[in-house]
């Protein structure tokens, strides 16, 4: 199949990008990246750089890769861009490919953005303080299976900033959402949910995300299918820390 | 305090000194609190203008009466300007919050995408902003139709209520921008139920999401739809 | 073999010994044996008490003076710079991702290991031990092993501590499964997810640490060599992989936690920027490599497409309890729908063979004679490069006997990841698998306290030669890589540490200035090499000849033909490989030039390895020891070592100089060694 795409180019930061066209001849059983990389070996071949975009796992679980493809966050179906084939598109499309596009996300080169604001909203609280060796033996607290399912379910974010990206505001509520319930939800997050909470909202405000509009483009592009509830999650609790004067 | 990570921007830091109520999502409490204020109003006052059906004199009573209300603990029309110093100022929270959300909303995202193609929000949420602004312009006519200015558009008399309103809405340009703004009305109700609920953290479920999802449409069309019917049928000559 | 015996021909090739099956003379050379003298003796259940004791203290009032390098931020590095930081010492931790969260640890999905005996099944430190090392097949040290059994208690609690959200029962209490064959529960796990859900408590720890400012995380920087000052390991070279900055860090002592070098084969369950290069750089710094050619091949992968094919996707193991595995009897039916070929022209091979154990043999036999079948012509699926490879996984008797809806429980996500990949829906048509390399068990050489052959390096979780011997047994690897980083490395480096901070290095220092030189002048070479071919390529053809000639079953003569074909290979790459772009800005054809070319001195010192090794042991096949009936055979009386092998260095012209073998004897004090069977 013979593929139109449309690709951003920006060298760095500080200039000015934009869409440059290419043909790519790929088979159905490619994943998009794989398509990438027959771009790239084409454009070695011709002397021409490479486009940069960020992948490691390939697997759908590392986070790293995230492309806005064709206007939609990871493309069409709902997953990572690494798990998307080519068999999701026809002969003879075009398809534009986009970096995430957020203040918070600087487009460093082509297609690859710099998220580490996100590390920093988890470096801001999104952790249990417990010192190596000094934890209880692990059946000392039981936790009942509705909320430990519910933890887990919501801590299977990996990161790739697909929800911001999406989001008509720049908002990254959901990925804050996602950390604030999973640790909500089990007896060792109380002791600081509320300090937690008012940090890590502070700094998602602090980084120039956008506010919630409770839309839904976030939870829609999820690749893990993170809930919307957990932006409700994470307002109440907000709600309830404001009310203990935090 | 500041965190010591050199790479990639030495400029980025944690922040300290927190506090909740300096965040967007105090922000968003107050929207959603204004919001139900209003929601209340609309409600009230949808349910006094459904009075037109019950005759000339009913509804005129009705608007007397709220001068009434409360007294004579309150001097007369005390009790309305109560309500309009909440209705003022709930605006200018929810206003000033949208305002300011939509300054951070844009500056979130100053580079556009070149496509965009929408999953599954409904046009309702992403038109809050524009919705809201021609609410806002509604309101402003509105008050000057009837309350602050009162402008008889067929030259008739402004002081009674009832006939005011029977020669707003037998000019049919009239009913039609009361029509669009009820539009406009119910999607922002539509929406804006629903969102108030999840920024009260009260949709924590599927389940509390599709009742504040339903809640909303209730809403818009109930309160759209019984704001409408006055209108509607004044210029069809039913009320008259 | 002494010096004595040994004679150099014209060509410079060194002649083998005159042991009996000295398969690698002429490739390598002996060298003195090495031994472990940190491990304690005594009682196994006390060595590790007595050196935890033993291990000399740093006051917590210096430690803030005493810094550590820490690259790589998987299991086992975020764990230890977390625990180092919380101790107080000043930590600066390398990753080459965007974020410390993306370490390939990540994508473990089956669980860890932990001799808790919740389920009051038998289980104790001893059993894991014991199930430890025979699932190595003999070839790891008794202490080491016993010490993970015993520190995988803890882990389990910390995890939770951390609010790692643990699979739980009704009751609110842990759940286990039993896994990879061993008959206790002794699995924790996160659904398919463990991996990730460990590492994120490990990478939430760490960013608590650096934002306490105990911990400086280098993100996007890649560490391109090993500062050696005066025989101690003082630091490192990095590149910033965004600006290209060289830059020089410097610190008391280094801790490499970079993870496995399966990506040497191209093809692999490995992340795509998974390499070899921190480990390797250090190796040629005088740091021992111990049994390279120790590789996990894991037989329940996703087969390959096309040579577009980037890398390969592991399915969980369970699908065998369940699927049963096949391919036509006639290689006419080979592209014929699976539905169409009849019962009595199918060959469920492996209950044939091994009708005791049927589909549940160990992973290596599964994927032998997967590789067997398909080499003999019998394959499914698409043919790449003339062969077809893959075998039928079928859930057909399975899903007519327990019904539909306990599939979709049991299996619903690895059925819906195997959809999505493939387009095919395993409900209908059978799935197809084949093995890929998934682990390594070799490694950089370190002694109990995890320190390498260099002073002031030590080496944690898959970087090192680790705990598992010849083969991983299921589960073992997250252990492994949170008891290194949590629990061993933080009470053995303060031994070291006691006598720190040591002497300040000045950035001009001349190790430090030859060691900024070399990676300059690497990366120059690179860029101005200006030769025709992609750096993939390369990468791709190397991998092919691994997989060919040192993947599962190796011979003495398919590896020496396999060494050949990597030198020329190499020489081939240093003048004809084409990096365009510079260096001071995001140049990912310059990342993977210096990682395939330290992939290429690699891999030639896995075929010298496994050439050295002339035994089937673990996970590896050697064609030349089997038992009559086409077994594994393994020979303790003479290979019942450690292959520790040292750089020797390059030759003027970039020619490859003998590597020498180090061995370090395996005592077996309380075990005793048998002999595998399953049949």
């Amino acid at each position: 199949m013979i593929i139109n795409l449309k690709v951003w180019r920006q060298d760095s930061p500080a200039v000015e990008g934009e869409l440059v066209s290419y043909q790519v001849e790929a088979s159905e059983d490619m994943s998009f990246l794989e398509m990438l990389d027959v771009l790239n070996e084409d454009l070695i071949g011709k002397g021409e750089e490479p486009v940069v975009f960020e992948s490691d796992c390939r697997e759908g679980i590392c986070g790293s890769c995230g492309l806005m493809i064709n206007g939609q966050a990871h493309g069409p179906e709902v997953t990572t861009s690494c798990q998307l084939h080519m068999r999701s598109f026809k002969d003879g499309d075009e398809i534009v490919v986009e970096p995430w596009r957020a203040d918070p996300f600087p487009v460093l080169k082509d297609l690859m953005v710099d998220r580490s604001a996100f590390d920093r909203l988890i470096a801001s609280g999104g952790y249990v303080s417990v010192n190596t060796g000094a934890a209880p033996d692990a059946h000392a607290v039981p936790v009942p299976k509705p909320n430990a399912d519910r933890a887990f379910d919501v801590a299977t974010c990996i990161g790739c900033g697909a929800c911001v990206a999406a989001c008509p505001n720049g908002s990254a509520s959901l990925f804050l959402g996602a950390k604030i319930t999973h640790l909500s939800e089990l007896p060792q997050g109380q002791a600081e949910r509320d300090q937690r909470v008012v940090n890590m909202v502070g700094q998602h405000d602090h980084e120039g995300f956008g506010g919630c509009t409770n839309i839904g483009e976030c939870t829609a592009a999820c690749p893990k299918g993170i809930p919307l509830d957990v932006i409700s999650r994470l307002n109440s609790d907000l709600r309830t820390a404001l009310r203990h004067g935090r | 305090m500041a965190t010591t990570r050199p790479s990639p921007d030495q400029t980025r830091t944690l922040v300290s000194g927190a506090h909740a109520a300096r965040t967007t999502i105090a922000l968003k409490l107050a929207m959603a609190v204004s919001g139900l204020i209003f929601i209340a109003f609309v409600l009230g006052h949808m349910y006094g203008n459904l009075k037109a059906f019950a005759g000339h004199d009913a509804f005129n009573d009705y608007a007397h009466h709220l001068r009434t209300l409360g007294e004579p603990v309150l001097p007369y029309g005390g009790l309305l300007w109560i309500i309009r110093v909440g209705l003022i100022a709930s605006l200018v929270v929810h206003v000033t919050s949208a305002v300011l959300l939509w300054k951070r909303a844009s500056s979130a995202r100053q580079h556009k995408y070149a496509v965009r193609k929408y999953r599954s929000s409904t046009l309702s949420s992403r038109t809050m902003r524009w919705g809201g602004l021609t609410i806002l312009l509604f309101l402003v006519w509105h008050l000057l139709n009837f309350s602050i200015g009162k402008v008889n558009p067929q030259g008739g008399p402004t002081n009674d209520p009832y006939d005011l309103l029977v020669d707003t809405f037998e000019v049919w340009w009239l009913t039609l921008i009361y029509l669009v703004a009820m539009v406009a009305l119910g999607m922002h109700l539509r929406h804006g139920t629903w969102s108030a609920s999840q920024t009260l953290g009260l949709t924590n479920s599927a389940r509390s999401r599709r009742t504040a999802n339903l809640a909303g449409i209730t809403l818009a069309v109930v309160v759209a739809g019984g704001f409408s019917l006055v209108p509607i049928f004044t210029l069809f000559g039913v009320i008259s | 073999m002494t010096d004595a015996h040994r004679t150099t021909t014209p060509d410079g090739i060194v002649q083998g010994s005159d042991e009996q099956h000295d398969d690698a003379a002429g490739y390598y050379v002996d060298g003195e044996p090495i031994a472990d003298t940190k491990a304690p003796g005594g009682p196994l259940a006390e060595r590790w008490s007595t050196r935890q004791f033993d291990a000399k203290i740093v006051n917590p009032a210096n430690r803030r003076k005493v810094s550590a390098i820490i690259v790589g931020t998987g299991l086992a590095g975020a764990s230890a710079a977390a625990t180092m930081g919380e101790a107080g010492y000043v930590v600066k931790s390398f990753c080459y991702q965007d974020s410390p969260r993306r370490a390939h640890s990540i994508a473990a999905q089956g669980g860890i290991n932990a001799a808790k005996n919740y389920k009051g099944d038998g289980d104790s430190v001893h059993r894991l031990f014991y199930d430890t090392i025979k699932g190595g097949d003999y070839r790891s040290r008794e202490s080491n092993v016993y010490r993970l059994a015993e520190v995988s208690v803890n882990i389990i609690d910390q995890c939770v501590a951390q609010g790692v959200p643990f699979a739980r029962e009704y009751g609110g209490l842990l759940d286990n499964r039993s896994f990879g064959g061993v008959q206790v529960s002794r699995t924790f796990y996160a659904r398919g997810q463990t991996g990730q859900q460990l590492l994120l408590g490990a990478y939430q720890a760490l960013e608590r640490q650096i934002a306490a400012g105990t911990v400086h995380c280098y993100t996007r920087h890649e560490m391109l060599e090993l500062i050696v000052v005066d025989g101690r390991a003082r630091g490192i070279i990095a590149r910033d992989l965004v600006s290209g900055e060289i830059e020089t860090h410097l610190a008391d002592v280094v801790v490499l936690a970079s993870g496995g070098y399966g990506n040497v084969f191209y093809l692999s369950t490995n992340a795509m920027n998974s390499n070899v290069t921190a480990s390797w750089r250090a190796h040629r710094k005088g740091a021992l490599m111990a049994n390279p050619c120790y590789t996990q091949i894991h037989p329940t992968c996703i087969p390959v497409t096309g040579t577009h094919q980037s890398k390969l996707t592991l399915m969980s193991e369970s699908l065998r309890n369940d699927g049963r595995i096949w391919v036509p009897k006639k290689k006419a039916d080979c592209d014929k729908d699976p539905r169409d070929i009849p019962e009595e022209d199918r060959d469920y091979y492996l209950e044939r063979i091994y009708p005791a154990f049927g589909n549940l043999v160990p992973r290596d036999i599964a994927s032998r004679q997967a590789k067997n079948v398909c080499d003999e012509g019998r394959g499914v699926g698409p043919e790449v490069e003339g062969v077809r490879r893959g075998v039928y996984l079928d859930f057909a008797d399975a899903m007519e006997r327990l019904g539909r809806p306990a599939i979709e429980a049991k299996y619903g996500n690895l059925f819906d990841m195997y959809a999505r990949i493939t387009g095919e829906d395993p409900y209908q048509v059978p799935m197809r698998i084949y093995p890929a390399v998934h682990y390594v068990m070799g490694g950089l050489w370190v002694d109990y306290d995890l320190q390498s052959t260099i002073p002031g390096l030590f080496v944690t979780g898959e970087a090192n030669f680790s705990d598992h011997g010849a083969n991983r047994l299921g589960a073992s690897a997250l252990m492994q890589g949170l008891a290194d980083g949590y629990f061993v490395l933080p009470n053995t480096i303060r031994d070291y540490l006691s006598a720190s901070p040591f002497e300040k290095i000045a950035e001009d220092h001349p190790a430090v200035v030859e060691a900024q030189q070399a990676v300059r002048e690497r990366v120059d070479k690179f860029l101005s090499t200006n030769g025709t071919r992609s750096v993939d390529s390369y990468h791709r053809e190397l991998g092919n000849i691994m997989w060919e000639y040192c993947g599962m079953e190796r011979t003495a003569d398919g590896l020496r033909k396999a060494i050949d074909l990597i030198r020329t290979l190499r020489q081939d790459f240093h003048r004809n490989v084409r990096v365009l772009g510079s260096g001071e800005n995001i140049n990912q054809s310059l990342e993977k030039a210096g990682r395939v070319a330290d992939f290429f001195e690699l891999g030639e010192l896995m075929c010298i390895d496994a050439l050295n090794r002339r035994e089937s042991c673990g996970g590896h096949f050697r064609g030349e020891s089997q038992t009559e009936d086409g077994e594994a055979l393994r020979h303790d009386d003479q290979y019942a070592y450690v292959a520790a092998w040292a750089w020797p260095g390059q030759g003027e012209d970039g020619e490859s100089l003998p590597p020498v073998l180090h061995k370090e004897h395996l005592n077996y004090e309380f075990t005793e060694m048998k002999q595998r069977s399953y049949k």
